[in-house]
Parts: C-alpha cells; sequence; structure tokens
C-alpha cells in the first residue's frame, strides 16, 4: 500500500501546504488505490475531474491563496448529496442517469476548502438500510472482509475510508447509516446535531432525521471537516444559526471531570458478549483518563425502533413521490396513461425495500390509521427526546454500543427484515432526538471484524463528543489499523 | 393487525406502485409482521403528550420578498425523460 | 316540494408578491413555459422550500380585512396527491393549523343584509399547468405557476342562492384589491372560486349530499353553474335517484357541467406536518404592525363620503364598492372640483362607459386629473354640461389635450346674450305657430324652443341663459 494512504486527512493536509506532497500526487494515489480495489466501494469515480480539481486547487495553494487544512485532500461523496453536472443516484434506478445542476451545499462548503472529489460512493438505496445490499449498482464489500458487508447506508463512504480509497468522505444518517458502517469498517464516523449541517442538495430519506455526517479516520479529521460544513444554510428552513467552525480548534484531548453515562438497557440482551466487551473497554479507557463513570437507566429505548421506522418511512413516502418518470430520471416504456406511468415506473425503477417502506409509510399516514401510528410515533419520539434531555442533566456523554453485533456476511441481512430493524436499538433514538453522535473504533472480534463505540452529547454539544472522541484515539490505535490487500489487519 | 391483500391493493394504489400477484401476498405478509412489531408504541402512555414534528425549537425562518434569477429551461429540462422546446411531456392526461 | 340549495365556497387568490412562496422565482402571470422555475419550485431532489416573508403578511391582512381571528403559532402540512400539474406530487398547504379562522364576510342583495362566515384562511402554494396537444395526443407540463403564494378562503355552507354567492365574491374582491394583496383577475386565473353545492328540502337541516364544480373562469359561468346543478340535483332526486359526491367540471361552451375523472374522489391526502418548515408564530409586534397597515376600507370610506361629502348612500357604496373607483374619486375631489359633482359623474357617465367597453375602472385610461378639467371648464362657463359630457366619452381612451380638443372642436360654450338672443329671435320668427301655442297655454313647447336655439347654436350656447332669455321675450 502506497504509504501516503495511510496518513490522516489532516496529516495529508499539512504536507501539501509545505509542498511535500501534491494535490496531483494525492488524488493519484488514491485513484489509483480505488481502480486496483475489489470493494465496489464507488458508483462513479471522476478521474478527470479530480486530476483537474487537484490542479486548479494546487495552484491555489502555491500562490499561497488557499490555506485551509483539508485543501487538496481526496475526498469521496455519498451518492445521494447532489453534485453539479456529476451522476447522483442514491444507488437506485429510478434517477437513472440524473446530473444535478446544483452542488448540495455542503459540496459548495467542501469546494470551497479546497476538497478535491474523487466520485460518488455506493449506498442502501435512497438511504435505506444498514448493509449497503439494496444497492442497484451490487453491493460494497467490507474491506476487513470481502465476505462480509460493510454497513449502511453509507457504506461505501466507510469502505472507501478505510481501504485508503478516500482519505474522509461525506455520508448521511437518519437512523445510523453512518456510525453503524463506521463501526463494521474500523473508522471513525460522525453524525452532528440535526441542523448543524445543510440539507441542502441531500436527497431526503426523512426530513425530520436526516443530517449529512463524516467519515474519517480520526476524529481529529472529523471534526476538520465539519468546520467545512457546517453553519446556517438560506436554503435550509431547518438549518440553525450556529458558529461555522471551531470544533477543530475545541479539541483539547481532556476528558477530566467529564461525567459519562452507561445505559443499562444497551448491555443487556441482544448484544454480543464481545461487542459489549469492546464497549465497557473503551469506557473504562475514558475513565482512565479522568472522566467518570457510571450505568443508569435510559427509559424508553425499546421505543424508539418502532418509532423511528413509522416516522422515517412517513416522512419517506412522501419525499420519494416526486420521482415519477415526469421530470428527472428513470421512465418506464409502453404507458398508456399518467397512472399507468406512475406505477410501471416506480415499481420498475425503485428497489423492492423502497416499495416495503413506501408502503408502510403510506399505511401509516393514512386516514384511519394516523392517530395510531404516525401520530403516536410522533408522541412517543417527544418521550424519547424527553428522556434523554434528562439523562443530560446528569450526565455530559453517553457511551453505549453501536450494533449489536459485528459484519454480518453477505446476504445473512436480507433473510431476517425484521430482526435487521431490531438492530438499529443503539443509534435510531440519536436520530429521534436530533443528537450529536459519533462511532470511533474500539477493537476487533474473534473474526477481526471492526468493533465501534458510540458516544452521543447533547444537541450543540458536538465539540464535546469529538473531544471525548479524540481522547480516546490518543490513548488508543485502533483506527491506525488499515486493512490489507487480503482483508487481514495491516 | 391484519393486513389484507386488499389494504395492500389500496395502499398501491395510494402510493402508484403495482406489485405482481405473488408479490402481493408477500408484501402484505412483511408489512403485517412490520406493523405488528411497530404496534409495541401501544404500550407506551402518551396521553397529553404533543406530537414532535421539529426536533428543534426553530420558528419563523422567512425570506425577504425579493426576485432571484430562474434557472435557465435548458438546464431544467435536459435531464427530464421526455420533453419538447418547451416543456416536459407526458401521457395523455384526460381531466 | 319546496327545495332550498345550500352552497359553500372554496376561493383561491393567487397573492401579487414578488416572488413565489417558497423560492425566489417571479410570480408574474403568463411568460414562456418553464421560465419562472428553479429546483426548488420543480421539485428537483435534494431541494427544500424557504417561507417568503410577505406571504404571511398578505395572508394576516386578508384575515384581518375578513374579520377573522389570526392563529398566532401556525404550520404547514403536506397534501399527498399524484398529478403532473404538482412536481413534488404533495402541495404544501395548511390543515391543523391555518393562519385565520372564524371570519365573516358582510353582504347586501335584494333580501336584504348577511354574513356569510369564513371557516378559515390557509396559505398554500399553487401548482403548475397542464398544456393538451391534440395534434401529438400527448399532454405538455408548465411549472411556472408552481409555488406561486395561494390564500385558500373557505366559507361554511351559508349561501342559498347564486346571487349571494356573486355579492360575496365581488366583496371578496372589492375587499382584496383595497388591501392591494391580490389583483383578483378570473380570467388571469388569480382568483377562483370552487363550489360545493348540495339541495335538501327546504325548512329541513340535514345536508345533501354535495358535489363540488370547478373551472368557472367568470362570475358569470359561476352564477349559470350554480343554476344548473341545483336545477339537475332536484332533477335526480325527484326522479328517484341519488346524487352522487364527485367533482364536476364547468364547460362554458356547453353551459353545462360533466363529471371530472376520479383525481379528486375519495383523495385519501394523507395530510402530515410539513418537517422542513419550522413553524410560524406571530407575535403581538408583528399582528400590530400589519393591522396598522391597512389602508382605509371600503365600509370606512362609505361612511366618511356620507358624513363629509353629504352622498347618498346609494351613490357611496357604488363608488367605494371599487377600489379604483374610490381612489379615482378622491383624487379628482382632491384637485378641486366638488364631490357631489364628481359623484355624479362617475355614477353617470363613468360607470356607463365602462359597462359598454366591457373594461375594469382599475384599467381604465381616464385621470382624475382630465376629469377635473372637464369640470372646471364647465364651472368656468367654458364648456355646456353636454358638450362636456361628450368631450368626456370621446376623449375617454385618450391622452390628449383637452383644452386643445375643445378649441379645435369649437366646442367653446356660448354664453353671450347677445348673440343668444338673435338666434332666438330667429327660431321665434320661424316657428310662429309655436309661439302662439305657447302664448295660448300650451307651455310644454317650450321645450322644443329651447331645443330648437340650442341646434341652432349648435349645441354650445349656456342653457340656462337661453331659457332666460326666452322665457322674457315669450311672456312679454
Amino acid at each position: 500500500m502506497n504509504e501516503l494512504l495511510r496518513l490522516s486527512a489532516l496529516e495529508l493536509g499539512r504536507k501539501i501546504q509545505t509542498g511535500e506532497v501534491s494535490a496531483a500526487e494525492a488524488a493519484r494515489a488514491s485513484l489509483d488505490k480505488i481502480n486496483g480495489s475489489e470493494l465496489g466501494a464507488y458508483i462513479t469515480v471522476s478521474e478527470d475531474w479530480a486530476m483537474t480539481q487537484a490542479a486548479a486547487v494546487q495552484a491555489k495553494i502555491s500562490e499561497g491563496a488557499l490555506q485551509s487544512p483539508l485543501a487538496g485532500v481526496p475526498a469521496a461523496i455519498k451518492d445521494n448529496i447532489c453534485t453539479l453536472d456529476v451522476k447522483t443516484t442514491c444507488a437506485s434506478k429510478i434517477l437513472g442517469d440524473f446530473h444535478p445542476p446544483y452542488n448540495a451545499t455542503a459540496v459548495d462548503r467542501m469546494a470551497q476548502a479546497g476538497a478535491v472529489v474523487l466520485g460518488k460512493t455506493n449506498m442502501d438505496e435512497f438511504a435505506m438500510g444498514s448493509t449497503s445490499e439494496t444497492s442497484y449498482y451490487g453491493p460494497t464489500r467490507n474491506p476487513w472482509n470481502r465476505g462480509h458487508v460493510p454497513g449502511g447506508s453509507s457504506g461505501g463512504s466507510a469502505a472507501a475510508v478505510a481501504n485508503g480509497e478516500a482519505f474522509y468522505a461525506l455520508g448521511s444518517d437518519t437512523g445510523g447509516s453512518v456510525r453503524n458502517p463506521a463501526s463494521f469498517c474500523g473508522v471513525t464516523g460522525m453524525k452532528p446535531t440535526y441542523g448543524t449541517v445543510s440539507r441542502y442538495g441531500l436527497i431526503a430519506y426523512a426530513s425530520s432525521l436526516d443530517q449529512i455526517g463524516v467519515l474519517a479516520r480520526t476524529a481529529e479529521d472529523c471534526a476538520g471537516v465539519l468546520d467545512t460544513i457546517t453553519g446556517h444554510d438560506v436554503r435550509d428552513s431547518t438549518s440553525l444559526n450556529i458558529p461555522a467552525d471551531g470544533l477543530l480548534a475545541g479539541l483539547t484531548g481532556d476528558v477530566r471531570g467529564l461525567k459519562i453515562g452507561l445505559p443499562a438497557e444497551c448491555f443487556g440482551d441482544g448484544l454480543e458478549k464481545e461487542v459489549g466487551d469492546h464497549v465497557l473497554a473503551a469506557a473504562a479507557v475514558l475513565k482512565s483518563l479522568g472522566a467518570e463513570t457510571e450505568t443508569f437507566s435510559l427509559p424508553l429505548t425499546a421505543y424508539a425502533v418502532p418509532a423511528y421506522y413509522l416516522i422515517a418511512c412517513a416522512e419517506a413516502s412522501s419525499n420519494l413521490s416526486r420521482f415519477d418518470g415526469v421530470k428527472y430520471g428513470f421512465r418506464a416504456e409502453g404507458c398508456t396513461d399518467m397512472a399507468d406511468l406512475h406505477k410501471k415506473t416506480r415499481s420498475q425503477g425503485f428497489g423492492r425495500e423502497v416499495q416495503k417502506r413506501i408502503m408502510l409509510g403510506t399505511f401509516a399516514l393514512s386516514t384511519g390509521y394516523y392517530d395510531a401510528y404516525y401520530k403516536k410515533a410522533q408522541q412517543a419520539r417527544a418521550a424519547i427526546s424527553g428522556a434523554y434531555h434528562a439523562a443530560f442533566e446528569k450526565y455530559d456523554l453517553i457511551v453505549c454500543p453501536v450494533f449489536p453485533d459485528t459484519a454480518p456476511a453477505l446476504g445473512e441481512a436480507l433473510t431476517d427484515p425484521l430482526k435487521t430493524y431490531l438492530s438499529d436499538i443503539y443509534t435510531v433514538s440519536v436520530n429521534l432526538a436530533g443528537l450529536p453522535g459519533i462511532s470511533v473504533p474500539c477493537g476487533f472480534d474473534e473474526k477481526g471484524l471492526p468493533i465501534g463505540t458510540q458516544i452521543i452529547g447533547k444537541a450543540l454539544d458536538d465539540g464535546r463528543v469529538l473531544n471525548a472522541a479524540h481522547a480516546y484515539q490518543q490513548a488508543t490505535d485502533y483506527h491506525k489499523a488499515m486493512p490489507t490487500e487480503g482483508g487481514a489487519q495491516a | 393487525m391484519k393486513i389484507t391483500e386488499e389494504m395492500v391493493d389500496y395502499i398501491s394504489e395510494l402510493s402508484r406502485l403495482e406489485l405482481g400477484s405473488e408479490d402481493r401476498a408477500r408484501m402484505a405478509g412483511e408489512l403485517e409482521s412490520v406493523i405488528n412489531y411497530v404496534e409495541l408504541l401501544n404500550a407506551l402512555d402518551t396521553a397529553g403528550i404533543e406530537p414532535m414534528s421539529h426536533v428543534l425549537q426553530v420558528k419563523n425562518v422567512l425570506r425577504p420578498d425579493e426576485v432571484q434569477p430562474s434557472l435557465d429551461r435548458e438546464l431544467l429540462l435536459k435531464e427530464a425523460p421526455e420533453r419538447d422546446a418547451e416543456s416536459f411531456v407526458v401521457p395523455k392526461t384526460v381531466e | 316540494m319546496n327545495w332550498e340549495t345550500v352552497i359553500g365556497l372554496e376561493v383561491h387568490v393567487e397573492l401579487s408578491t414578488k416572488s413565489k412562496i417558497f423560492c425566489s422565482c417571479i410570480t408574474a402571470f403568463g411568460g414562456d413555459p418553464n421560465t419562472h422555475c428553479c429546483p426548488v419550485c420543480t421539485g428537483m431532489p435534494g431541494t427544500l422550500p424557504v417561507l417568503n416573508h410577505q406571504v404571511v403578511t398578505y395572508a394576516m391582512k386578508a384575515g384581518i380585512a375578513l374579520n377573522c381571528d389570526i392563529t398566532r403559532y401556525t404550520k404547514f402540512d403536506r397534501k399527498n396527491y399524484f398529478y403532473p400539474d404538482l412536481p413534488k406530487a404533495y402541495q404544501v398547504s395548511q390543515l391543523y393549523l391555518p393562519i385565520c379562522v372564524n371570519g365573516s364576510v358582510p353582504i347586501e342583495t335584494a333580501a336584504g343584509h348577511k354574513d356569510i362566515r369564513i371557516h378559515e384562511i390557509h396559505m398554500e402554494e399553487d401548482a403548475g399547468k397542464l398544456i393538451h396537444d391534440a395534434w401529438a395526443d400527448a399532454t405538455k407540463t408548465d411549472y411556472n405557476r408552481c409555488g406561486v403564494p395561494l390564500i385558500e378562503i373557505v366559507s361554511e355552507p351559508d349561501f342559498r342562492s347564486a346571487e349571494e354567492v356573486l355579492a360575496y365574491l365581488e366583496k371578496l374582491k372589492s375587499t382584496l384589491e383595497y388591501l392591494d394583496v391580490s389583483d383578483c383577475k378570473m380570467q388571469e386565473g388569480s382568483m377562483r372560486a370552487d363550489i360545493n353545492l348540495s339541495v335538501r328540502e327546504a325548512g329541513t337541516s340535514e345536508m345533501g349530499t354535495r358535489t363540488e364544480m370547478k373551472n368557472m373562469n367568470s362570475f358569470k359561468a359561476i352564477g349559470r353553474a350554480i343554476e344548473y346543478e341545483a336545477k339537475r340535483q332536484i332533477e335526480v332526486i325527484a326522479e328517484g335517484g341519488r346524487v352522487i359526491q364527485e367533482t364536476r367540471r364547468w364547460d362554458e361552451n356547453k353551459d353545462a357541467s360533466f363529471a371530472m375523472r376520479s383525481k379528486e374522489n375519495a383523495q385519501d391526502y394523507r395530510y402530515f406536518p410539513e418537517p422542513d418548515l419550522p413553524p410560524v408564530e406571530i407575535d403581538d409586534l408583528w399582528f400590530n404592525q400589519v393591522k396598522a397597515s391597512l389602508p382605509e376600507m371600503a365600509e370606512q370610506k362609505r361612511a366618511r363620503y356620507v358624513a363629509d361629502y353629504a352622498l347618498p348612500e346609494y351613490d357611496a357604496g357604488m363608488i367605494t364598492g371599487q377600489k379604483a373607483l374610490a381612489d379615482f374619486f378622491e383624487e379628482t375631489v382632491a384637485g378641486g372640483s366638488a364631490p357631489k359633482e364628481v359623484a355624479n359623474w362617475i355614477m353617470g357617465d363613468l360607470l356607463r362607459i365602462l359597462k359598454d367597453k366591457g373594461i375594469e375602472a382599475r384599467d381604465m385610461a381616464m385621470t382624475p386629473a382630465r376629469l377635473g378639467r372637464i369640470i372646471a371648464l364647465i364651472d368656468e362657463g367654458k364648456l355646456n354640461r353636454n358638450k362636456g359630457r361628450e368631450v368626456f366619452e370621446a376623449l375617454f381612451d385618450s391622452d390628449a389635450d383637452i383644452d386643445a380638443y375643445v378649441k379645435e372642436h369649437d366646442l367653446i360654450q356660448i354664453s353671450d346674450e347677445g348673440a343668444i338672443a338673435t338666434s332666438i329671435a330667429e327660431i321665434l320668427a320661424e316657428n310662429q305657430k309655436t309661439v302662439d301655442e305657447y302664448k295660448s297655454g300650451k307651455t310644454k313647447v317650450f321645450g322644443f324652443l329651447v331645443g330648437q336655439t340650442m341646434k341652432a347654436l349648435k349645441g354650445k350656447a349656456d342653457p340656462s341663459v337661453i331659457n332666460a332669455i326666452l322665457k322674457e321675450l315669450l311672456d312679454s
């Protein structure tokens, strides 16, 4: 492996600023790695464009006009985030050959900071899934074991970062879709507080739950990327008026005196012992660094998954109605009238999981069922948020697992869809409450598959979450591991 | 609750999906399975709780009444599966 | 059997903001298809709405002027359905917390005064247009109109006749024009009415099955549609059938309504709160600012005209019925003309000419300054009233200089007593028989002699001088 690819994004950024490495060199190294990879992390690789961007960025850097910490660093973007004139598919047939005439705000901001975009990464279709197996373009493989999934829905982004095919990547997280693949692929994945990163240009799955997140090799890198893309956007009415940077500068590595809560409900039945042990060990590391850890009861955790699925599917059923074969994307042939056009296009264009969730969501919103299902779920959501709020009166951070197990084998999750939904137990409530949450690598299981630990903070306390993760990474090495070509630890 | 194939048909109609006859039965089963699971929420007493449709306490996000240039029509139409010089074309719609 | 018609109205009004409700595209009517669009209003993936401040203000103004309570915490909801003119396949509207509730609109008909209750007013976005291409046997969509802001004014089913409906619509139009929140042009679609109509036996309280009618492009069509549909429903029931709840489309050419295909029938819109738009909270400051910004409305003007100018109620009512007329009246009076005089001109010639030309006061070329000049010329004795009226009509659409016109056409009034006396003498000489008739007691013929004199003087003479001299000569 090209040693360059072992660097973190910020490390590479520094070398580019000093001139030790050029943007073109870095881009070339990433592209070579992608071209030689069998993981299927990317749907679209834009070689020419990447090299063009690298040259342009380098020119600015060389004249001292571009000094941001990530200038010239090659990155990947999940394929549900719109990129101007670059094919954007949501890993679905129904978007066809859609080339958006606009950038997502996050992409614009990355460009301003000198990012070099390598391409668009694979994902579960319309971000609906936790294994990236529902992609129309085929599955992505876990870099640590090709026979296993990389997690989802941002599986392509996680696999790319883990395998040196990008120095960082944007993903999206609606119920765990950044944190889950981060934990399966041994990288760091941060979902920021809802409203801190603009959703303009993120193709919506569930509007009140979606956030763009970051996958990278370190929490420090995540902070640096978030500094680039965070901040109010006039085009997104749900974006917050908050300072747009300061996360990286705010990392002290000091966790002394922090009160950390471990929810008992997250360490009970259903959790694989190895995973639980590693997460508790991670908490112990934080304790050894000066934090206080304590087990407590976080009520209502059992209601998070049903509430999540009802709300997410309801919003999705509406958000996905615009895909009708009229304005963009795929259109079915031989349609006799509008209703026929809609039905054939959508039935042929959407994969089965997407159709199922649309139907579930339509059901939950329909007359006679709205109160008992959708409204009930929104009430449960309020209660769950309240439970977190109460917890954060006592604790500064919450530590818990990301997923009950490590990465399943390809095809395994599809055999028991309900069990797969239930496995989102540790991640969905964070989205329901709009809180920040990060997954950091904390070891490997017996099979050599990565395990992640989740750190959750109260709303707008992203800095504290990142700092705890950073402190943990200064005391451990798990985040530095990279897979070999064959899949084992390098 | 029981999800019948008739209900699947109704939901399909509302969401403009069409399932083959085998798939209808299968979908009914899968939906029923998930719906039975989410009914777990009934055990939660939510009396008097305001449904949470926005997780943030944001309000009054407004913009001034100013015109900005529209998107060039060609950029809009170039993504269309079927179009003519000026518009999107769809199968004949009888009102 | 005595039948009663029960009608409720849903009136959609396009607000005259410069930009659309959720994006900054222009709202102007017309324009080449798909040239007033952007990724937001065409529902491209990943786009999000941002609410136009002015839309909320205009909706509040309308609500206050229509005697509604303003909902201080108001939200948007999604109404989900598929139709090619709706790019997102949902319309952002308001169901649960509409911005205005419980208003009323006072109307006057032949039967007297009545207050029509408003159930609610809500904000929503307009859809695009379908263009049917007979040649290609295809339909095309034009999204220019997508996202144009609308308020929907929903009445209670308080109407009992077409007359009441039309009085209400006139009142709404007048009120919204006064507020300057919409141009209310039915022919351009900036005001549309959907009619919910059912019939029942007079004296009963249970509602019959109602139908909904759409696509009436004028007040006249609305009147026709109501009469047609009431008659149709009565016939159906009288023949032992049942009225089907359905949406019907009015066909102007056939003077009849037809059931539409079931786009609207028994639709489940699956309303839920719009997650992309935070709620709007209207505090006292905002509310009071909007309330204070309301202009003097028709009722206040009418009372003022009656009190200050001693105008008859009827005249004051007619003039204040349209803002353009009221403005015209006030400006002409401000220019120095006597109020009663101006009112007479408006009530007489001006309204008649508008009716003949088929145009509205707000679109006319005649200006307060020009009418003022004509009135001044009459006051100064330079024009007699009839000639003044001729000039007014002749120059109604033009901007030609009035004084120049009067001179050019030799219209200046003849008041010279000598000249008039000479003319009278000639007329009397030519009409000895009539003079004898007058002197023998047939005083009616006086008018004939006045008329002949005026004719001889080419209509330009001061009639009061003719009268005075003629009387003097005849009675002597």
